[in-house]
């Protein structure tokens, strides 16, 4: 699958959404453990909506980021994220529940 | 001298400009076709070396050389130092204040991924003078 079809999932897309494809998930909200972890391909699942996120989200070619439990975006990170070509989404869904949504989606449940 | 060398100026304490300087680098490595494995180290090591010198040293410099075979990476500061390199290369240990690590930092992960993800590193530090690291990763 392709992040295209994180909508249909119920992510909320936080601006434009370049297509990337999906390889797993990934649940962290630690900058620098995600950084080395967050392999490509990542759907990145955390509560940090800060500019740094979407900076390690591009280095490590996420898929995408969705940002849990009603946590909000800040708007630095929308525009740097639009700059780099980082899809940003949102989900009222704790972290647990969001990866779970993907994962059976995935079929790797 | 051959290869392509490359000057950034790190500012302290601004973060929303943290990674411009690894996301530079990775859009230039892409762009000499780079393995992507090779990319992810530098990009790695590079960006973890940008937020050290944002949060404790004031900011500082990065060089960057990169030749056919080698991408190699100085990182200098004039901050206040490391008195002991050997607890700060131990993961989980971070001096990052509340507020850095309210941003998601402060994992003490920082020099530990920079050795980790380099091929070739060095650190030298000297407290009230500064610290200075050079990394090196094949991209052969």
């Amino acid at each position: 699958m392709t992040n295209l079809e994180l909508e249909n999932l119920g992510f909320v897309p936080a601006g434009p959404v370049p297509e990337h494809e999906v390889t797993g998930g990934f649940c962290c909200d630690l900058l620098s453990w995600a950084m080395s972890r967050c392999t490509e391909g990542k759907v990145w699942f955390t509560v940090m909506g800060n500019i740094n996120t979407v900076a390690v989200a591009s280095l490590a070619d996420a898929a995408a980021v969705v940002l849990c439990q009603e946590a909000a975006w800040m708007p630095d990170a929308l525009e740097r994220a639009a700059q780099q070509g980082v899809a940003l989404f949102t989900t009222d869904l704790p972290a647990y529940e969001a990866a779970l949504v993907l994962a059976r989606k995935l079929g790797q449940l | 001298m051959g290869g392509i060398h490359l000057h950034y100026i790190v500012p302290g304490d601004d973060f929303t400009r943290a990674g411009e300087a690894s996301a530079d680098l990775k859009s230039r490595l892409k762009k000499l076709g780079v393995p992507p494995t090779a990319i992810r180290k530098v990009s790695i090591a590079l960006y973890e070396g940008e937020i050290n010198l944002a949060i404790h040293a004031g900011g500082g410099d990065i060089d960057v050389e990169i030749t056919d075979d080698t991408v190699r990476m100085c990182l200098s500061d004039q901050g206040p130092g490391i008195a002991d390199l050997s607890l700060a290369m131990s993961e989980g240990y971070s001096t990052a204040p509340d507020e850095v690590r309210s941003l998601g930092f402060g994992a003490g992960m920082g020099l530990p991924n920079m050795k980790k993800y380099s091929d070739e590193f060095d650190i030298q530090s000297t407290v009230g003078v500064g610290t200075t690291v050079n990394m090196a990763v094949s991209i052969a």
